[in-house]
């Protein structure tokens, strides 16, 4: 009794001196017990019933004297038993409010005659006594914790002494004994039961229950609210002070039928608190109702409404899609398993009928099932062998996997159940609901893992164990043995992180110990190639430990850490870890070679090797290919690009081409004299290397410069080989990248064609990826400028594979092939072709692709079409819509788009009745409205557009109402003498119409004309010309009319 | 010993301890002399007995387990007279700190085969490994882990699967994973103990 007592109980927190017992089930069912013991001695024991106490039991009753009858003498004021001791003293004594007993009997007797106040009673004298046992057999038998000698000393004292005395007393000792195994036990099955909320389950709870409340008339509750807003990182919003009384948070909830209710929510449950009686008012935290499992319990024992409007609520809950699809899933993993596994089928749905028998019992949060397996491992005796390991593993298999079942068939079945237990099952729906998409992936992988685990997953369950609770040799030892499995294998990746090993794992690497430390990352660089081990690592701050082990003197120990962070920091939030703790500093200065002189060469190699294959994950991410150029990385990253070794080589390139979509770092390969190995390294043997270093040459070729060092380093042969010989898709998109940037120079082109590089680009057009085609069409679109490659391209039959490629989606794909098609078209041979494939009408429904730049392209290509073909007037018209698409492209907010129209307008208009119909289509405003623009191509190409639209009716008088003139004079203000041109031929179109020549001179367009005329281009000099003609004939009628 | 003994012993221990050049030798030789090594009355011959030299590998090496440094010492102690002479000093330190990977399996392979019967057995495995595991109140038998832990280690190591680690075995494990050579217990100076007993040994000119 007594270590039940001190140990079980839960006493008040109310600090030293006399405690008092709360009242909690757990409480309560220990008095029960102890009463029905008590009751029963005198019955049971007659004979002990009679031995006296040492020390009276003495405490405050709240019996009357009177409730004593016969056998007692009664008084006004006491009450004492005529049962007396050897001394003569009565063995029950009432005086006042005390009572002191001393035997069995009259405590058998006094419950008894308690009745219903019993328990008060026990629990008074349980107070007042907090150690019985010392009060009844002597100081010699208080409850020690830990051993308990005393029934020994008896029995010595028994054999000296042979007292009929002691052997009573020995008897009662075993007994009270027994009682308090007895006690222990029923508290351990009520602890066992007792709820351990978790500050998540609240959440999710008030979470789901807030969805169904609200004003409505069907809601659950009227409102539910936090009193906090704040939440700890612990998920708690509790002050910390009662943090640690285990409370979580406290709500507020209004029910439909009842007033606010204050509510604390703690590890132990749900129960009513004091509230506060005003906002500012701290809360009144002390427990006014019983304990409840979780809110919904409560709520259901609180509110009948709540109850009712909860029955109405569960059909509208299942019809949401969302929980209809979660929970159709849940069916299907479920057939599954049943498939798999019948035989844990039975057991499952014998969990399922338990279950309402004991709704004290709340199923576990997911977490604490994953740990499960470790756990019990632990717990149980070592390792066994044969047939006892076996049955071990079957019987956790069996309750782990009926776990998660059991839950699973009481939602799945929500039509017969429904009724007798609702609250679980909203349980159920909200804690599965709530996760995230990726938390939602984990388990349910962990399940699939459960219905058959492989022996590898006991046997690695076993090395951890042994890494745990070994010293380090032990520890090497395991870390060896555990390298011999398939490390590449997920069942054995996983395993690894489910029984706890990465935690391990991790925490070795904070240890002095080099030896472990080798041994882990030996492993975890081989399971982070594992994305979910990644994530795991980098969760458990792997990440940054590795990232110190970066300083260690040890070479093998940094190159592992650093080949480790390499496999972990494939996804940005790791990268960014790794730059925030210092990573990208430390890993740069591994690249520095002639750091530590004393070192053997060949491992210092190996260090630098390693350092650009983390810097080369790392450069993913923008923030880090600066951090990376800050640390002083590009010289070192030079350097190392001089090696001859080409596996040094791939992560340098690597990192390199990763970075050169920096404009910073573009600069600098060019100063550094990078492109020359770059150059070099496409000769090497191995297919990355050469694919990196065209990658790289791809990206930095935007610059003239770095072009033409390309071509001084004699790297457009090789590049030229490649693109002939490759059947790497990977390495022919870079080399084909490569090509389509140099040929931006006329010289490469010169030189591709040399090579024969342009015979080999049309021979990839057909049956390349996307990637492949882009930079393909985009080197022809390049080498199109010259027309000997034009020419070459027809020969070997590059124009029809062009124009299918018309029919294409992708975007960037499409700006290539129009811009290739559109520089073919320029040869008429080549326009034949293309016309005979209908490719124009390819190139004019692209004007209706929805992106500007494939539009302007498309509208450019158009330009040559229209020049260059026969018939083209006909050709035109007989797109249906064409001419009013066209036209009304002209509304674009793109500048390129604008003017590439244009220009397709100046061709249009060169057929008289298709300038007829743009005119109809309103292309005269559409053309005045773009004027008033700063852009010079735009300008050039409007300006042309608009002369050539003069040619038909009246639109020269149109342009001048619709107030295009003026701003046309302005353009001859232009910088660009292309513009020039194209101005002056309009004006002079123009100043046909009298009106047109006073708003031009007004706009003192004859000064800038003067000088125009006086231009070396003919074309300008006669329009400029031209157009003070005009001006001057009209001023001169003027003239005329006036005075003549 | 006079002068000149000593340049000739210097002498002949550069050719044998070949890790060494002749400057660290002497600066050795000189560290042996300074350590306590009179000649004890009842060894006639002049060198570190058993307890000095546990020690140093103590107190300098850091080194804990009692059987394994005692192990150490019978390697070192190669005439095996129970008392380690300035020859086997230097040799052995040339093993110790700087000996190749061959030189320090034969080492370790010596300082672990506890009968010197050419073998390491299940049962010399198990008494070097017996405690190192953390003894779990729980376990029925303490010994089991460790007896599993050795047929772990078997099943890395023996090669040619007759229960026992022969040299060939070792050497071929060893190879294959360097950690493995310190298998039964660390018998080598970590890189911390070597390089702060180097600086302080060859810090000055030894004056012999």
């Amino acid at each position: 009794m007594g270590v039940a007592l001190t140990r079980a109980a839960q006493w008040t927190a109310a600090g030293s001196g006399t405690g008092t017992l709360e009242i909690t089930p757990l409480n309560e069912s220990l008095l029960n017990e102890i009463i029905k013991f008590a009751e029963t001695f005198s019955s049971k024991h007659p004979q002990e019933a009679a031995f006296v106490f040492k020390e009276p039991l003495e405490w405050q009753t709240k019996l009357e004297p009177s409730a004593f009858e016969a056998g007692y003498e009664v008084s006004e004021k006491t009450a004492q038993s005529q049962e007396r001791d050897k001394d003569g003293q009565p063995l029950l004594l009432l005086k006042g409010s005390t009572i002191s007993i001393r035997s069995f009997g009259q405590l058998s007797y006094l419950l008894y005659t308690a009745g219903k106040k019993r328990l008060k009673e026990a629990q008074a004298c349980l107070e007042a006594n907090r150690d019985p046992i010392v009060k009844i057999l002597g100081p010699g038998y208080g409850t020690i914790e830990g051993e308990d000698l005393s029934m020994l000393r008896l029995l010595d004292k028994i054999k000296k002494e042979d007292a009929s005395d002691n052997e009573i007393k020995m008897k009662i000792s075993l007994l009270l004994q027994q009682l308090d195994m007895q006690l222990l036990n029923s508290s351990l099955k009520q602890i066992s039961q007792e709820v351990r909320l978790t500050p998540a389950a609240v959440k999710n709870e008030v979470e789901l229950l807030k969805h169904f409340s609200g004003p409505m008339e069907d809601a659950v509750l009227e409102s539910l609210e936090y009193i906090s807003d704040y939440e700890f990182s612990n998920g708690c919003r509790a002050p910390p002070w009662r943090q640690v009384h285990g409370e979580i948070c406290y709500l507020t909830i209004k029910p439909r039928d009842a007033d606010v209710m204050y509510v604390t929510c703690s590890t132990a449950g749900v129960f009513l608190n004091g509230g506060r009686s005003n906002e500012r008012d701290d809360i009144d935290y002390e427990r006014r109702s019983d304990i409840y499992k979780d809110l919904v319990t409560f709520l259901r024992e609180r509110s009948a409404a709540f109850i009712e409007n909860m029955a109405k609520q569960k059909y509208t809950f299942f019809d949401e899609p969302k929980y209809e699809k979660h929970y159709q899933h849940m069916e299907a993993v479920e057939a599954d398993e049943y498939a798999q596994a019948p035989k844990f089928y039975d057991y499952a749905e014998k969990n399922v009928f338990e279950k309402p028998k004991s709704p004290l019992v709340k199923s576990k949060p997911p977490d604490s099932k994953k740990l499960e397996p470790s756990l019990k491992w632990k717990t149980t005796p070592g390792s066994r062998e044969g047939k006892a390991a076996k049955k071990h593993v079957f019987d956790e298999k069996e309750d782990k996997h009926a776990t998660p079942e059991s839950k699973k068939r009481s939602s799945a079945t929500p039509t017969t159940s429904l009724k007798s237990k609702p609250p679980p099952k909203i349980e159920d729906v909200s804690e599965s609901s709530s996760e995230s998409e990726e938390e939602d992936e984990q388990p349910e992988r962990h399940q699939e893992i459960n219905t058959d685990l492989p022996s590898e997953y006991w046997q690695i369950q076993k090395l951890v164990k042994y890494i745990k609770a070994g010293n380090q040799t032990a520890t090497v030892i395991a870390l060896c043995s555990m390298r011999d499995f398939n490390l590449s294998q997920e069942t054995c990746q996983l395993a690894i992180r489910d029984v706890g090993g990465l935690e391990v794992l991790i925490n070795l690497l904070d240890t002095e110990e080099i030896k472990c430390k080798i041994g882990s990352l030996k492993i975890l660089k081989e399971i982070s190639q594992n994305a979910q081990i990644r994530r795991t690592i980098a969760d458990l701050g792997g990440l940054q430990i590795m990232v110190k082990i970066l300083d260690s003197l040890d070479q093998d120990l940094k190159c592992l850490a650093a080949e480790t962070i390499a496999n972990v920091a494939r996804f940005k939030r790791a990268r960014r870890t790794v730059r925030q703790h210092g990573g990208i500093k430390r890993l740069v200065g591994l690249l520095d070679c002639s750091a530590s002189p004393t070192q053997l060469p060949g491992k210092e190699i190996e260090v630098a090797r390693c350092g650009a294959l983390a810097l080369w994950s790392c450069s993913k991410s923008a923030r880090n290919k600066e951090a990376i150029r800050k640390a002083g990385g590009i010289p070192l990253l030079a350097q190392l690009l001089k090696s001859p070794h080409s596996n040094m080589l791939i992560p340098v390139v690597g990192t390199l081409q990763e970075c050169a979509s920096e404009p910073s770092y573009r600069l600098a390969i060019k100063h550094e004299k990078m492109i020359e190995n770059l150059v070099k390294n496409l000769n090497s043997d191995k297919e990355e290397l050469q694919m990196h270093c065209a990658s790289a040459i791809f990206k930095c070729a935007e610059d003239q410069e770095t072009r033409d060092l390309v071509r001084q380093h004699g790297g457009l042969k090789p590049l030229a080989t490649l693109v002939a010989n490759s059947g790497n898709k990977e390495l022919l998109a870079a080399v084909t990248g490569a090509i389509w940037k140099c040929a931006i120079s006329k010289e490469n082109v010169t030189k591709f064609r040399e090579y024969k590089a342009i015979e080999a680009l049309v021979g990839l057009l057909t049956d390349q990826p996307e990637e492949v085609l882009v930079n393909v069409v985009g080197a022809l679109g390049e080498c199109c400028q010259e027309q000997a490659n034009r020419s070459i391209i027809r020969r070997c039959g590059g124009i029809p594979p062009l124009v299918a490629l018309l029919t294409g989606t992708n975007q960037a794909l499409l700006v290539n092939v129009t811009k290739a098609v559109g520089s073919c078209a320029t040869e008429p041979e080549n326009m034949m072709i293309i016309d005979r494939l209908d490719g124009v009408r390819l190139l004019w429904s692209l004007l209706k692709n929805p992106h500007p730049d494939v539009q302007a392209s498309a509208a450019w290509a158009i330009c040559p079409c229209i020049e260059n073909a026969k018939d083209a007037g006909e050709m035109v018209r007989s797109f249906v819509g064409g001419l009013e698409l066209i036209v009304n492209l002209l509304k674009s907010d793109s500048k390129e788009v604008l003017a590439s129209v244009c220009a397709a307008i100046t061709n249009i208009a060169k057929d008289e009745e298709n300038l007829a119909v743009i005119t109809d289509h309103g292309v005269v405003p559409l053309l005045s409205k773009l004027a008033n623009t700063n852009n010079d191509k735009l300008r050039r190409h409007l300006a042309e557009a608009i002369s050539r639209c003069c040619m038909w009716g009246s639109n020269r008088i149109g342009f001048g109402d619709t107030k295009a003139v003026a701003p046309l004079v302005r353009y001859l203000k232009s910088s660009d003498p292309e513009v020039h041109r194209a101005t002056a031929q309009a004006l002079y179109q123009l100043s046909e119409d009298p009106n047109n020549c006073i708003t031009m001179h007004e706009n003192g367009v004859v000064k800038l004309l003067l000088g125009m005329a006086g231009s070396t281009d003919e074309t300008l000099q006669e329009a400029a010309a031209g157009c003070i003609a005009n001006i001057r004939r009209l001023a001169l009628a003027t003239e005329k009319a006036k005075y003549g | 010993m006079n002068r000149k003994k000593l340049q000739k012993l210097a002498e002949s221990l550069c050719k044998s301890a070949k890790h060494f050049n002749r400057f660290e030798v002497e600066c050795l030789i000189k560290l042996f002399n300074n350590l306590d090594v009179e000649p004890s009355d009842r060894h006639a011959v002049v060198g570190l007995d058993r307890n000095s030299f546990r020690n140093i590998l103590h107190v300098t090496f850091g080194m804990t387990d009692d059987m394994i440094m005692d192990r150490v010492f019978r390697a070192f102690d190669k005439d095996n007279d129970s008392c380690v002479g300035v020859t086997e000093w230097v040799e052995g330190l040339s093993i110790f700190l700087r000996g190749t990977l061959e030189e320090k399996m034969k080492y370790c392979f010596e300082v672990y085969d506890l009968n010197g019967d050419g073998y390491i057995s299940r049962e010399e495995m198990f008494h070097m490994l017996k405690n190192s595991l953390l003894k779990q109140p729980s376990e029925e038998d303490p010994d089991e882990g460790i007896k599993d832990l050795v047929e772990i280690t078997l099943k890395k190591m023996d090669y040619d699967h007759d229960g026992k680690v022969s040299f060939v075995d070792f050497e071929k494990a060893v190879r294959d994973e360097n950690l493995l050579l310190e298998a039964f217990g660390p018998c080598l100076p970590d890189m911390k103990c070597r390089m702060s007993f180097e600086s302080q040994a060859f810090q000055d000119a030894p004056d012999l």
